[in-house]
């Protein structure tokens, strides 16, 4: 791929995402909103396939857009009804969060445009699964054997929560 | 690796994906729309972190790791924070957080 194709792909991805973040936090109906969250995830997968990160992409596609935004859309059915409209937010936290967000993205963005960022020089590895996967499970340098254990812990301390919370009190 | 889209355009992109989790996490009422936003802000940190390693450090891939473990610790949080809210919704027959003040009664 040429440097135009990636910047109009780029473009696109870009558009999704941005145009799909702000229907769902605005959107009225809730269903519609977590539609709009399965939109953005997938561009995001797309922005990661085109940095030729593979496996990245793979894992956001089915944790993100396949595992959460499925758990959050069960929620919904169980908890509320399709057809319920929300009221429209408050004006006086419509305005306040707006000024936050602005405010905010202007100064990052603004910090983002000056800062000089250096590439560093050493040589480029390729991602493939094999290099992720033996640095994942390694000890030494460049080994993420732990927090791949903690994390591992870590869920199976939340799924048993999630089962003690939800389970129905008799 | 020349034809890569420069490093700035994927820092505003997931700059404006931030604030607007942001955004959404102070307007909205509604539990799961909370979520949603959280989910958004968690997303656009990933694809900080990702970018960060492919342009800056393409020689590790520490981003990379550090974003498929926030992604596991999102998973995590997702499936007990929505135990939580059926829990809640059983309880007190809605989920907009005006109406939930109580953590015991």
């Amino acid at each position: 791929m040429g440097l135009t194709t990636n910047i109009w792909m780029f473009l696109l991805f870009s558009a999704i995402i941005i145009v799909f973040s702000f229907f769902t936090i605005f959107s009225r109906r809730i269903l519609r909103a977590a539609v709009s969250l399965l939109f953005v995830l997938v561009s995001t997968a797309g922005l990661y396939f085109m940095m030729d990160y593979q496996f990245m992409a793979g894992v956001q596609l089915t944790l993100y857009a396949g595992g959460i935004v499925v758990l959050i859309i069960f929620s919904i059915l169980l908890t509320s009804t399709i057809n319920q409209k929300f009221e429209k937010p408050s004006s006086k936290y419509l305005i306040l969060g707006g000024i936050t967000a602005v405010f905010g993205a202007g100064i990052s963005i603004y910090t983002i445009l000056n800062h000089p960022f250096s590439t560093s020089t050493e040589s480029e590895i390729p991602s493939t699964m094999k290099e992720i996967g033996v640095q994942l499970l390694n000890t030494g340098v460049n080994g993420y054997a732990l927090p791949f254990e903690v994390i591992s812990i870590l869920l199976l301390a939340a799924m048993i929560a999630a089962i003690v919370i939800a389970k129905k009190i008799i | 690796m020349n034809t890569l889209v420069p490093l700035s355009f994927f820092l505003i992109v997931s700059t404006i994906m931030f604030f607007v989790g942001i955004w959404g996490f102070i307007i909205r009422r509604n539990l799961i729309t909370i979520l949603m936003s959280v989910e958004l802000i968690l997303n656009a940190v990933n694809l900080n972190f990702v970018v960060f390693n492919r342009i800056l450090f393409p020689g590790h891939f520490q981003g990379m790791f550090f974003s498929l473990f926030i992604v596991a610790i999102a998973a995590a949080e997702a499936s007990v924070a929505i135990a939580i809210i059926i829990n809640i919704y059983r309880r007190f027959s809605t989920i907009e957080v005006d109406n939930v003040s109580e953590m015991k009664n």
